[in-house]
């Protein structure tokens, strides 16, 4: 009946064809507005909705204030980072979750 | 007489010239400004893009490398055979 993928044939691979043997691998995710996740992929569809378990979520902030000035209020659990640069503070924010479900 | 799928005299379409330029080196340009250089693996028609021994350069600098990338057809603004 329905043609299902046996492996053996490799059709025209495409893109999604990656993502699909990425399954239950450790992958690396950019995300717009410079965040990045690191975790195992248990899911996707053809929109690359993604589910990812035992995530890492690392945000970059550049702080442009002055010193003085306390930098983004973050979250708990949090562990934070801060790099000099040329135009002020690098934060780097790192938060976990068990699992996540990115929106494509 | 929109862009239909016959071909019109001279013209060729795009996804002809990407089919031409698989396995070979190119440069992504994605809207944000980063650039990946890879050799392309795959495009589809969303031009989502798989690429083999990817680096990523932001504002010149090369910043990572992957040894597989997909990047998702919307945030792609060229696709550049080297």
């Amino acid at each position: 009946m329905a043609d299902i993928d046996d492996g053996t044939s490799a059709p025209a691979s495409e893109p999604l064809d990656l993502v699909r043997l990425c399954l239950d691998e450790v992958v690396f995710v950019k995300l717009r507005g410079d965040r990045e996740l690191k975790g195992r992929l248990h899911a996707y569809d053809s929109h690359c909705n993604l589910v990812l378990g035992d995530v890492e979520e690392t945000v970059y902030v550049v702080d442009e204030d002055d010193e003085d000035e306390e930098a983004v209020k973050v979250g708990e659990n949090t562990l934070d980072g801060f790099t000099r640069t040329d135009w002020g503070y690098l934060q780097t924010i790192s938060k976990k979750s068990e699992m996540l479900f990115v929106r494509a | 007489m929109e862009n239909g799928s016959a071909a019109q005299g001279e013209g060729r379409d795009p996804s002809g010239f990407l089919s031409e330029i698989i396995g070979q080196g190119v440069t992504v340009k994605l809207n944000s400004g980063v650039v990946y250089k890879g050799e392309l693996q795959s495009v589809d028609g969303y031009m989502n893009i798989a690429l083999e021994k990817t680096e990523e350069h932001v504002n010149g600098v090369k910043k990572r490398s992957y040894g597989d990338a997909f990047v998702r057809g919307n945030n792609v603004m060229y696709i550049s055979a080297d």
